[in-house]
């Protein structure tokens, strides 16, 4: 417990702080209830137009269909590599091994505008050979996206992996289980919390991923993240007002109920 | 082992699908890009000397380092203030701050700008209201400018700040901090001269992870700079899709990376990296 509490100014400062962070946040609420065509505050009367235009055009419908099945199959691609990674690292301990986990990071660390140049270039030297599989394509969105999320699954089955008893795994060996059986009946029970939180991470990432979307689509694979991007470089749709309402409603009750099971697991 | 595999064989055999993976649709188009900035559109160093020479390429650069140094240290304030009460605030504060930093951090990049658009724009909440209160006539510029983009980005960057500086305030020996109040040093000079020095590593730590996001951010700028602003990112991406001279494009690109790898090769020798996190 610390002996010292923050005193009136430093929590002065630290509400402006959290104003600041929560205001841009709780704007997108009156715009989105405005009754005109343009970005606008309502004056006078509200109307539900733009959530209904979300519903009625088909654009969106098919965007938000469009991501999540890019999430869904990224999420599995990079929650698959980064899992047998994780394992080989963790049960065999090889020489190089952080020379090999600091090359699986790097996608995490290099700026992510340099990562959507060089996905730009693999993806259209890709469309050469296959066109279901290049530049502007489902399938080669969700790739880049799990080069940029595996990183991030990487590290929390690492991570997961390193609060793990090795004795468990040792005496598995000394009763002559196999390497499948030890990471199949062994380690992965232990650490399932581990890899679902790296799948949802690598599915979040990639519904919301955009910088290097931009770089790898045009016209066919329009994610949610990139529709709602033209809609905001030109004449700014309301519409996306309705949208941001809508995810910011979905993230504070995903993490509220995250906080609840974490407080109720504590307390157990 | 009975006969079954060996280590040797059974490491290689999980660890390479994700090094393959990695090798053929991440090192090797990095080298792709990194030979299209020596060949297009013509063979050579021309690409690189462009880079020196040009005047819009270098004024692009002075402004992404000058909103890259003034985001950190904004940043790095403000996730200071809201960190302290996080992890030293009463419990109640404790949810309230967790509560402001945890939100915005899972809402996208995009939700984000467009708040602030929503905000700042000519017809949004802040003009709005102070023309409704008779403060001013016509609607101050508050985005498509600098302004705009130093706001923006300093609202996405501050979450990521804060966790270095939590995770030092955190570790930090409380007894120091009883023995300065002990010794009769007054609440403010206790924090300036005790706690503050005793969460450098934190700060720098955060400082680095605030600079170098900056360095390589796109999507604020684009949308909150509305094309007045550019960052070294957004000129990237229009040397690539407008211009196009993907030779340029690929040179900056790799310059940004070096630069990237020397500064933080630079702050690991004074820092571990384990007392970032």
């Amino acid at each position: 417990m610390p002996t010292y509490r923050p005193g009136p100014v430093s929590l002065a400062i630290a509400v402006l702080v959290a104003l600041f962070l929560l205001l841009p946040l709780l704007a997108v609420i009156p715009v989105s209830l405005t009754p005109s065509r343009m970005l606008a505050m309502p004056t006078g009367e509200l109307s539900l137009r733009h959530y209904r235009s979300l519903v009625e055009d088909p654009r969106w419908i098919q965007s938000i269909l469009l991501s999540i099945r890019i999430g869904v199959v990224s999420s599995v691609i990079s929650t698959v590599l980064a899992l047998t990674f994780s394992l080989g690292v963790w049960m065999f301990q090889p020489r190089f091994t952080a020379a090999l986990v600091g090359f699986v990071l790097l996608p995490m660390v290099v700026p992510p505008v340099v990562s959507a140049v060089t996905l730009y270039f693999l993806l259209t030297s890709v469309s050469g050979i296959s066109s279901f599989f290049g530049y502007d394509t489902w399938l080669g969105v969700a790739m880049a996206h799990s080069v940029m999320t595996v990183p991030f699954a990487t590290v929390l089955i690492l991570v997961s992996l390193s609060q793990l008893d090795r004795r468990i795994d040792l005496a598995a060996r000394g009763l002559g289980a196999s390497v499948w059986e030890r990471a199949t009946r062994i380690i992965m029970p232990n650490i399932k919390f581990g890899i679902v939180t790296a799948a949802l991470l690598s599915f979040v990432l990639s519904w919301e991923e955009i910088g290097v979307t931009l770089f790898i689509t045009s016209v066919n694979a329009i994610t949610l993240p990139r529709l709602m991007w033209m809609g905001l470089r030109d004449n700014i749709d309301p519409a996306i007002a309705a949208l941001s309402v809508i995810l910011i409603i979905i993230t504070v009750l995903v993490l509220a109920v995250r906080s609840v099971i974490t407080r109720r697991r504590a307390a157990a | 082992m009975r006969g079954t595999l060996s280590d040797r064989t059974g490491a290689a055999l999980l660890m390479a699908p994700l090094l393959l993976f990695l090798v053929l649709a991440y090192a090797w188009p990095f080298l792709g890009v990194v030979k299209w900035s020596f060949t297009l559109p013509t063979p050579g160093l021309g690409q690189y000397h462009a880079l020196l020479t040009d005047d819009l390429v270098q004024s692009v650069f002075i402004r992404t380092l000058r909103i890259a140094a003034i985001v950190t240290v904004v940043s790095v304030t403000a996730a200071y203030a809201i960190t302290v009460v996080w992890v030293r605030g009463s419990p109640l504060q404790r949810v309230l701050a967790e509560f402001c930093i945890l939100v915005p951090f899972w809402i996208s990049v995009l939700t984000r700008a467009f708040g602030w658009v929503a905000l700042l724009s000519n017809r949004g909440l802040i003009n709005t209201w102070l023309q409704s209160i008779g403060f001013i006539s016509e609607p101050l510029t508050l985005v498509r400018n600098e302004f705009g983009v130093i706001v923006g980005m300093s609202h996405f960057l501050i979450p990521f700040a804060v966790f270095p500086l939590a995770s030092a305030m955190r570790s930090l020996d409380e007894r120091v901090l009883l023995a300065a109040r002990g010794l009769g040093s007054s609440r403010m000079r206790t924090f300036w001269t005790v706690f503050v020095p005793m969460t450098r590593s934190g700060i720098i730590g955060s400082a680095m992870i605030v600079f170098v996001f900056s360095l390589g951010f796109f999507v604020t700028p684009a949308i909150l700079g509305g094309g007045r602003s550019v960052m070294i990112a957004e000129l990237i991406y229009l040397r690539i899709f407008q211009s196009p001279d993907w030779g340029l494009g690929a040179a900056i690109s790799v310059v940004l990376v070096v630069f990237v790898g020397a500064l933080m090769a630079l702050v690991f020798r004074y820092v571990k990296p384990k007392q970032l996190v």
